[in-house]
């Protein structure tokens, strides 16, 4: 960072309520997880990065500064508050559930809670919310490139899908309520990427990809580099809004597969359905049931806003996108 | 070796397939990604097998016949029909006219039930074939991008319509004349004869359709007595006659009577060019 920033930085934090040594701070809450690691490595040298989150920090940088702790412990405020901090970044929902883990809505939705808290109390003048476009949630009624002001209705028949919509309908009602804080809300869709474990690089590392018969979804991905350079983009002073996150293109899942040289296993859905949900259960598949509905309806949405207010281009087109995922 | 086999087929099938279809597909305006598809799913490759079979249905079985099929302008076109025959083979030879005949030719996008979507094989076959699943913004956006899309403003009204009301419009949906506002579009009026006696439908049984989550189940002389066979289309002949293109001007979130005025010009004239058809006409099959 220039001092020319720093300077203007400080300037406008005068009327805040202390002084703060540190103006350049960025707190990553979930950083621990493989997309917190690898955004702290592309952001380490130009913002300096404070970490909070309950699981430790395998690989830690040495300038960063790990909190292992809960959101809602007493000392995750004190980062808070003694620290001077220029942005939260929040992860929450880049990272999905692991088979038979039930605290995730707890965990999201009540540790985003208070540390949204924390950064209205303690004027931190940027909020950077990771959200997914899945929470507009696929449908057959579904128009094909959804903007940020559709409704998230989705189908929110199962716990991972209500936690997701409450998650962003939280995110959405702290941004309009505080104003003074420039909160960014992002929706990108499917991230994949080399480093990322998720719903959807899991699936496309299966040996035998279950696809759901008579059924091939148009599908929007993300490389995990390209979301990066969106927060970063949304880190900017200025921006903020909801905005989809959408990257190079769009094809059918089975275009994807055959790309990765996969043979999909095509099963009924209404096999499929009970099926992968035992499977999870038992600990035997990393695919949530839930996410079976990805399979069968499209969830697209549009990319203008990001591209038009954030200045958005995602830097790997569809093909790299896609054989990122390839061990 | 299987694979090898199945390429030399894949040859053989392209051998066959009639030139004049594979220089059509080319000359079509489409905006593909690497991978030969458009943002919207539609996949000029996968039309070229589908394309010589509904050639051949469009020419050999229902001899489809069109007349002023230049008053289509070009750019964007909202191509209003009547609906008809339980099944919508009204639509597709629309779209295959102006695909076959139109100079250059043109992928009409017709917007389709959101039903379809939930349906197995249909779900991406429609995609695939350049059909939308008919929403608002998806109509809008298309029209933005200059498109021709093929709208019923009858919808399941006018298909499921039993054969004593053949060739009676039923009452127009508003949201055509809503987007041709909003987005400027010349409306060219269709009248299609012949579809409205392909499935003859003496009823609808509604408690079976819905029970069965369909749009109407058609009771006709055929079905469901003699099974799925029975819902073979008759072989009439198609006419399809495109009127002058109407140019409206309004707001297009004006009260639904003002709208409906718009819309009743469309409807009239469509009606009229109905009557007209069926005067002209000499017999349903020939």
């Amino acid at each position: 960072m220039s001092s020319g920033n720093i300077k203007k930085s400080a300037s406008s934090r005068s009327s805040g309520p202390r002084r703060k040594k540190n103006p350049e701070s960025v707190v990553i809450a979930g950083i621990s997880g493989n997309f917190g690691r690898l955004l702290t490595r592309r952001l380490h040298a130009e913002y300096p990065i404070i970490g909070i989150d309950k699981r430790p920090f395998e690989g830690k940088p040495k300038d960063v500064t790990h909190y292992q702790v809960d959101a809602r412990r007493r000392k995750a405020e004190n980062i808070f508050r003694r620290k001077d901090i220029r942005a939260l970044v929040h992860l929450g929902l880049v990272h999905r559930p692991q088979p038979g883990k039930p605290t995730y809505r707890e965990m999201n939705v009540r540790g985003t809670v208070k540390l949204l808290d924390y950064c209205q109390r303690y004027g931190i003048p940027k909020v950077v919310l990771i959200s997914t476009a899945s929470v507009y949630g696929p449908d057959p009624t579904n128009s094909n490139f959804m903007p940020e002001d559709t409704p998230l209705a989705g189908v929110a028949d199962y716990p991972e899908m209500q936690a997701l919509i409450e998650w962003d309908m939280y995110a959405q009602s702290f941004f309009w309520k505080y104003p003074d804080i420039e909160t960014v809300i992002l929706r990108p869709v499917h991230v994949i990427g080399p480093n990322v474990r998720n719903a959807p690089t899991n699936y496309l590392r299966l040996a035998r990809p279950p696809t759901l018969l008579g059924f091939d979804p148009m599908l929007q991905m993300l490389h995990e580099d390209d979301l990066i350079q969106a927060i970063m983009l949304s880190l900017e002073p200025g921006i903020s809004g909801i905005f989809n996150v959408v990257g190079p293109g769009e094809v059918p899942l089975s275009v994807i597969l055959k790309e990765l040289g996969k043979k999909p296993l095509p099963l009924p859905h209404v096999i499929a359905r009970p099926l992968l949900k035992r499977l999870w259960r038992f600990g035997l598949s990393a695919f949530p049931p839930g996410e079976v509905i990805h399979l069968q309806y499209q969830c697209m949405v549009d990319g203008k806003l990001a591209r038009d207010v954030l200045g958005f281009r995602p830097r790997y087109n569809l093909r790299q996108t896609i054989l990122s995922v390839k061990d | 070796m299987l694979a090898g086999l199945l390429q030399k087929l894949r040859v053989k099938i392209d051998d066959l397939i009639d030139p004049e279809i594979i220089e059509r597909i080319e000359r079509l305006d489409t905006r593909l990604n690497e991978y030969g598809v458009d943002p919207w799913g539609f996949d000029p490759n996968y039309i070229k097998y589908a394309l010589p079979i509904a050639v051949g249905i469009y020419r050999n079985y229902f001899r489809v016949q069109t007349t002023g099929l230049a008053n289509v302008p070009r750019g964007r076109v909202l191509l209003i029909a009547n609906h008809s025959g339980q099944i919508p083979i009204d639509g597709m030879m629309i779209v295959l006219s102006m695909f076959i005949e139109a100079d250059p030719p043109r992928m009409v996008r017709s917007m389709v039930e959101t039903w379809s979507a939930t349906l197995p094989l249909v779900s991406f076959f429609f995609p695939r074939t350049g059909q939308i699943v008919g929403t608002r913004d998806n109509c809008r956006r298309l029209l933005q991008r200059d498109e021709a899309i093929l709208a019923f403003p009858e919808g399941t009204r006018g298909i499921s319509k039993t054969f004593a009301k053949r060739y009676q419009l039923q009452q127009f949906g508003l949201g055509f004349m809503r987007l041709a506002l909003m987005t400027d579009t010349p409306i060219v009026p269709l009248a299609v004869v012949g579809a409205e006696e392909q499935i003859p439908s003496l009823m609808d049984f509604k408690p079976i359709a819905r029970l069965l989550g369909f749009p109407a189940f058609p009771v006709t002389p055929t079905f469901p007595w003699l099974g799925p066979l029975g819902f073979l289309p008759l072989p009439v002949k198609y006419h399809i006659y495109f009127g002058k293109p109407m140019h409206f001007t309004g707001d297009p979130d004006d009260e639904d009577e003002v709208l409906d005025t718009k819309a009743q010009k469309v409807r009239r004239t469509i009606q009229r060019m109905l009557r007209d058809g069926l005067k002209a006409r000499k017999n349903v099959f020939w």
